[in-house]
């Protein structure tokens, strides 16, 4: 019975094991952080570069969809070197720290949640753009708007963002160093576990996360159907 | 909107707020991960922040990693398991004091059957060379950790250049390397405690052990308070002087899993 | 109805646009003249109807004089030379995903109008237009009528002084037409030049108050409806009127 990952991982939300809530929550917080910051980065940086008409627009296009598939360990291993006490930011005291682990999310989201808004937001910009000019509304003045009204697109890539905030493992584990009690969360505890050769014990704190992460999507679903209803 | 701006800046600050580190005393040390995944560190590190009130966030990685980090400045102490490597960062001026602190040992693990025969060897010349005959599948580590080294030199000393497709090479940490051979049915060398605190074994078995060279020594390094001012060199001194105290000694003695002692300690 | 009897004082001060002035208007498309040139003025309150037959560069002619477009030779100005307020309403009406309210108060904020005097400008174009019962409704779950009917409130909440329409009733049923023609009297009423294209030349002849016609890009003539609908000048508009098929 205590072999089958089931089992495990229905004990382990029963039991409300402490050790296992600060996990959960730790992962919570920092992943959900990490898409809230990269969202007020992202957002108005993908709807600028579908506004604005630049030299290089082009290029940027392309850098924010190759970034979206930047390995979580680059990120991770570019962050460290600027944390890092040798490094740029080292005087901070960041590294190993769940602000490290924010910070090395942000790096990974920020592109997905760039590239995807500026795509929806080219979209709708070409159904908006002659009403837009006939209201006499500057670029500028049309952000906004149509980040407002890609609202219910924008919360799909916001889950598309924090799905990758939530599964990565790379980067959390190398600035975060998966310190006991500190700095670990869901993806390195399960790669500890790996590592001790505890696989149900590992497969059973996946199905934790696999849990979590389909309850928060199935309330962002709800919550996007129900203003959705209302707004149209 | 400014009330939802507000809202939103206010969660932002307490979410930044928790996720802030404590400000208790605490050092960062770099250690490996088979003392991490054995288990050690759950057993001791209690022990010693009851002693001093010092809490000590363990960074386990590979020992190439630890020593990176710890001459980056990332790491205010180390305990590691090479030797050489411990005593050249001596040298070069990253760590003022290296101490031993335990042992344990390596062994080599294999499938029950046994197709290279090495139950039979003597010694751990024998063991390799008998696997390297048979041309049985080997996972090594492959990741330049103290274990990898260790594996390393033992082919040399039986004699064996590694290579052919037997022996694959995995760039992995210790546990990793362990459910790849369980996969495989490949043998593999360990150091004991991953091994005895392994839940994953299938049909693994420990083949050979006991020969003085799968000795595996720790030592502990204080670092170098010239190179990196910042660190917390007076909290890291009381770790490293405990660690080798009759009271760390004895913690380190009381660590067992399924009743066996899986370090040794070992200061002078 | 005081707050409509209201608006209705407050909307016949609209101040009188100023004269729009196209000399030698030229648009392009890859090497290929799609309009002009063409020179006009409009200095009246029209209503002026741009007519001719599909593709003789109507939509175009609104577009360069709404400013949407530029022209690619010649100038497009207007008397004292500062641009009046102007409002455009498309042939597919254009409306943001949000409530039938929310869009004629972001048409407010967007054109700075304060705060506190959007919601009673947006509210009472709504009721002029029969769409109070649905101020809360999703723009874009209304019915097509509705829709037109909401562009017009939105243009009316702005108090244009000029206001461009772009074919605003080939999608629509006889019933929303009228709606649509009234409102476009409602305008005139308090106003506002009207330009607007149309293809149905029997609702041309019950708004217009000059033509512009064109027809392969050119203008043809430029004249009083009655003098349009009577007595033509040029030879495409004696044809268009006379219902054959006009290039």
């Amino acid at each position: 019975m205590e072999n089958n990952a089931f089992y495990v991982a229905l004990s382990l939300l029963f039991s409300l094991d402490a050790a296992l809530f600060q996990i959960v929550m730790l992962s919570l917080q920092v992943s959900l952080l990490a898409v809230l910051i990269a969202a007020v980065l992202g957002f108005p940086l993908g709807a600028a570069v579908a506004l604005w008409r630049f030299p290089g627009r082009g290029g940027v296009i392309v850098m924010l969809n190759a970034l979206m598939g930047l390995p979580p360990v680059v990120a991770g291993l570019m962050v460290y070197l600027l944390l890092s006490r040798a490094g740029p930011l080292g005087e901070l005291g960041f590294l190993f720290t769940p602000g490290a682990m924010v910070i090395a999310q942000v790096v990974l989201v920020l592109p997905i949640l760039a590239a995807l808004s500026r795509q929806k937001v080219e979209e709708m910009l070409g159904e908006y753009r002659e009403q837009f000019v006939s209201l006499g509304m500057s670029r500028a003045r049309m952000m906004p708007t149509l980040l407002w009204d890609a609202r219910f697109a924008l919360l799909t890539v916001l889950l598309a963002g924090f799905g990758r905030a939530s599964a990565e493992v790379g980067a959390v584990m190398m600035v975060g160093g998966n310190i006991d009690g500190v700095t670990r969360v869901m993806t390195t505890a399960i790669v500890l576990e790996t590592g001790k050769g505890n696989l149900p014990l590992a497969l059973g704190l996946g199905i934790v996360l696999l849990t979590l992460v389909i309850l928060i999507n199935a309330g962002a679903y709800m919550v996007g159907e129900l203003t959705r209803r209302r707004t149209g | 909107m400014k009330k939802t701006l507000n809202l939103v800046l206010a969660g932002v600050t307490a979410m930044g707020l928790a996720l802030s580190a404590h400000a208790e005393d605490y050092i960062t040390l770099a250690s490996t991960t088979s003392t991490e995944n054995s288990g050690l560190f759950d057993s001791i590190l209690p022990k010693f922040e009851e002693a001093s009130g010092i809490a000590v966030r363990v960074v386990a990685v590979g020992t190439g990693q630890a020593f990176e980090l710890a001459r980056r400045g990332d790491a205010d102490s180390l305990l590691v398991h090479d030797t050489a490597g411990e005593k050249r960062f001596v040298e070069n001026g990253y760590a003022t004091e290296r101490a031993d602190v335990m042992y344990n040992d390596f062994v080599l693990i294999g499938p029950e059957s046994d197709p290279a025969d090495v139950r039979s060897a003597k010694t751990a010349a024998e063991a390799f060379a008998a696997i390297a005959n048979a041309e049985a599948p080997f996972t090594s580590r492959g990741d330049d950790s103290g274990t990898n080294r260790a594996e390393l030199r033992l082919w040399e000393n039986a004699g064996v250049e590694p290579g052919g497709d037997w022996y694959r090479e995995l760039g992995s940490g210790m546990g990793p390397t362990l459910n790849t051979a369980a996969a495989m049915d490949a043998y593999v060398m360990s150091d004991r405690a991953t091994w005895v605190a392994f839940g994953n074994r299938q049909n693994l078995t420990l083949v050979f052990e006991g020969d003085d060279v799968l000795f595996n020594q720790y030592g502990s390094l204080l670092l170098s308070e010239e190179k990196h001012p910042h660190l917390k060199h007076g909290l890291a001194t009381k770790w490293h002087n405990w660690l080798i105290s009759e009271d760390g000694q004895r913690a380190i003695a009381d660590f067992k899993v399924n009743g066996e002692q899986l370090f040794f300690p070992n200061a002078k | 109805m005081t707050s409509l009897s209201a608006s209705h004082r407050v909307s016949s001060t609209i101040a009188p646009p100023p004269a729009l002035r196209f000399e030698g208007v030229t648009f392009s498309h890859e090497d290929k003249v799609l309009l002009g040139p063409c020179s006009f003025t409009l200095d009246g309150i029209g209503p002026t109807l741009v007519m001719g037959p599909n593709g003789a560069g109507k939509s175009l002619l609104l577009r360069l004089a709404h400013g949407l477009l530029s022209p690619g030779q010649g100038k497009v100005s207007w008397s004292g030379g500062t641009p009046p307020r102007q409002a455009m309403v498309f042939q597919q009406p254009v409306l943001l995903r949000r409530s039938a309210v929310a869009n004629l108060i972001h048409a407010l904020a967007v054109n700075n109008v304060p705060r506190r005097e959007r919601g009673k400008l947006a509210l009472g174009a709504l009721e002029r237009f029969g769409l109070a019962a649905c101020a809360k409704t999703p723009a874009r779950l209304l019915s097509g009528g509705q829709q037109q009917r909401l562009t017009l409130a939105r243009a009316w909440a702005l108090s244009p002084q000029v206001l461009f329409l772009d074919e605003p009733t080939s999608a629509l049923d006889p019933a929303a037409i009228k709606a649509v023609e009234t409102a476009v009297h409602d305008f005139h009423q308090r106003g506002t030049r009207i330009v607007m294209t149309t293809h149905d030349i029997h609702q041309a002849r019950r708004l217009a108050g000059d033509v512009l016609f064109l027809s392969g890009g050119k203008l043809r003539e430029h004249t009083p409806a009655e003098t349009f609908f009577n007595q033509p000048v040029s030879p495409q508009a004696q044809a268009f009127v006379a219902g054959e098929l006009v290039e």
